[in-house]
């Protein structure tokens, strides 16, 4: 508005008493941000080295993988022989891949098909003692593991579960319902139970008010749930080595920490199977990761 | 809702039509209220009962028992010997130190570069979501490939760490075998997996904070450090104490960093509670002496964390 009132050129010369160079503030800021990226950078170098370290390795020749002073960026061909090892049909590690894939989708599922009627209950009715049965249900998330496989390893060993992966799946789904349903509960009460109500006054039992309005809403934060639980199945390790110890049935994490078991160490499969054993976790964790602060908090915090 | 309009007969029928309930009514009408929320949540606490109170009673009831794996005699009661035994050993008194430290030492660096990532993160428009998951991965990966990662790379003779500073001229070191680095070698390590995890709710409680509080302060010409010390530090602590909170109980339970890195060595020096109560009840094979510490460890972490939340209860509110 003032452009118009004002003759041209007034505007450009500023108000009396202000210096027209930009004021020392700025430079001094443009020079903190330049430290700030740095530092950024020199933080995620170190952060992300490791993981790189073991990409590298594990596309290294066994020759280049034992180089003193190690080959850091050059000096080194890639080739897949780690890799192809990881697959090959006397590979130690496989059988535990394929395993772990089996414990985690069931556990997921049985966590899941259990935990979400649990959670929608939780959310909607007026249950006796409510806060309590919830907080009761974190806290069994709390225990340490290695406390909790006592007694469940004399447990499987009464019912014969132990080394099969019935009992770890069991156990897995058990680990993940607390979480499942803290989870879930959340996500149910971002949705009004007024659509509920609407339909059951246009006649629907509760039950397909629930099955037929609430469910398709929810469907976003199961899959974001069961993706976390998914997570949580396969990277497990201390149940794994501890209920499981035939090398049929163990998992993946237990068949690779096998590998360091012996006098010498093929540094270059165990870098292999590490990383095949990560890139599914991390393509999962790249799809949830807006939910991610809820789910590593078992849905604790929410943002 | 478009849903609701084209499935519901009633909705849609003409005025003409009778007054009757519509015929979806009729089905799952048995089921009321309260069937349905014992239905639904009877499963999800039968599962819960079976692996979780169910275990934790026999552990209970075991740790008053001289029961061993191995022996099969039946267990016979001898009352609180077993809690006596653990609360007054000595191996117990510096597991339970070594515990401290390492709770301390990791969760405390932890939460100092994890806030400081955060904060710095916060700052940029730019590449932040990029940034958030790159740094991120650390925390989605499994402890057991985190551990064999690291012990990889702090192996004494191939260790990448031993041949950058060898490079620099500094002697190789034994990260691992060499008392008193090993704990901190476990300290560091944790501190690379563990990190993004504050970091990422510190983040979310950066991106929270009210962007007009930093506007009228910029008014009143308030300098970094005050908007830091008085907008941005209160209104992220209590959100950064949660994570503390879950953090410190995670680290006081610290099991497989151990077992694939140190493997307790050496010389017991880092041998964490869990790590020890593991080797009374596989190795030692005293289950009943086992239970009791697992049921320590439990009292502790119960009475510690209620304690820790009051606290942040009484921080809340103010």
């Amino acid at each position: 508005m003032a452009a118009h009132i004002q003759p041209a050129g007034v505007a450009d010369k500023g108000i009396v008493g202000e210096t027209a160079a930009p004021p020392p503030v700025r430079r001094r800021r443009k020079l903190g941000s330049g430290i700030e990226i740095a530092v950024l950078t020199i933080l995620a170098i170190v952060m992300l080295f490791p993981v790189l370290w073991m990409l590298e390795t594990a596309l290294k020749d066994t020759k280049d993988i034992y180089a003193v002073p190690a080959k850091v960026i050059t000096g080194w061909t890639p080739t897949l022989e780690h890799v192809k090892n990881v697959f090959s049909s006397n590979s130690p590690v496989f059988s535990g891949f394929k395993n772990s894939v089996i414990v985690a989708t069931a556990s997921t599922i049985i966590a899941t098909v259990l935990g979400v009627p649990a959670a929608w209950a939780y959310s909607r009715f007026a249950i006796k003692a409510k806060k309590d049965q919830l907080f009761f249900i974190l806290s069994t998330r709390f225990m340490p593991p290695v406390v909790v496989v006592i007694p469940v390893f004399l447990m499987f060993r009464d019912l014969r579960l132990l080394d099969t992966l019935q009992g770890l799946i069991l156990v897995y789904a058990a680990f993940n319902l607390p979480f499942t349903i803290w989870m879930m509960k959340g996500f149910i009460d971002e949705v009004p139970a007024e659509y509920e109500e609407a339909a059951m006054l246009d006649g629907y039992s509760r039950f397909e008010a629930f099955w037929r309005f609430t469910m398709p809403l929810l469907i976003p934060g199961i899959a974001a749930t069961a993706v976390f639980a998914l997570i949580f199945s396969w990277n497990e390790f201390v149940f794994s080595i501890f209920l499981i110890t035939d090398p049929d049935t163990r998992t993946a994490p237990s068949a690779i920490a096998g590998l360091i078991g012996g006098t010498t160490i093929n540094w270059g499969l165990v870098a292999a199977s590490a990383m095949i054993f990560a890139i599914p976790v991390l393509i999962f964790a790249f799809l949830v990761r807006r939910h991610l602060v809820a789910g590593v908090t078992l849905g604790a915090v929410r943002r | 809702m478009a849903d609701t309009l084209q499935k519901t007969p009633p909705t849609a029928a003409p005025a003409a039509a009778k007054l009757e309930a519509p015929p979806a009514a009729a089905r799952f009408r048995f089921l009321t209220d309260r069937w349905l929320a014992g239905l639904f949540i009877s499963p999800a606490l039968a599962l819960l009962v079976f692996l979780s109170i169910w275990p934790l009673i026999r552990l209970i009831w075991l740790s008053f028992t001289d029961y061993s794996v191995t022996r099969d005699v039946p267990a016979s009661f001898i009352g609180f010997e077993n809690y006596a035994d653990v609360l007054t050993s000595p191996v117990v008194r510096e597991r339970a130190l070594t515990t401290m430290i390492f709770v301390v030492g990791a969760v405390g660096l932890q939460t100092v570069l994890g806030f400081a990532i955060a904060f710095l993160i916060s700052r940029r428009i730019k590449g932040r979501g990029a940034l958030t998951t790159l740094f991120l991965i650390p925390m989605m990966l499994s402890p057991v490939v985190v551990g064999l990662f690291w012990k990889f790379m702090l192996d004494v003779q191939f260790g990448v760490v031993n041949s950058f500073l060898d490079s620099l001229g500094f002697g190789r070191v034994e990260w691992l075998t060499q008392q008193r680095l090993a704990l901190l070698s476990l300290i560091v390590v944790d501190t690379w997996q563990w990190t993004p995890f504050i970091m990422l709710i510190a983040l979310a409680g950066l991106t929270a904070v009210p962007k007009y509080l930093y506007e009228a302060a910029e008014i009143d010409r308030a300098s970094e450090w005050f908007k830091f010390r008085r907008i941005t530090f209160p209104l992220v602590w209590p959100l950064l104490l949660i994570a503390v909170m879950f953090r410190a109980i995670e680290a006081f339970r610290l099991f497989d960093l151990v077992y694939i890195l140190t493997g307790g060595g050496p010389g017991g020096t880092t041998e964490t509670l869990s790590f020890n109560v593991y080797k009374v009840a596989f190795f030692g094979f005293d289950t009943g002496r086992a239970s009791a510490y697992g049921i320590l460890m439990v009292i502790v972490v119960i009475i510690a964390t209620n304690i820790y939340l009051r606290y942040l209860n009484r921080l809340q509110e103010r």
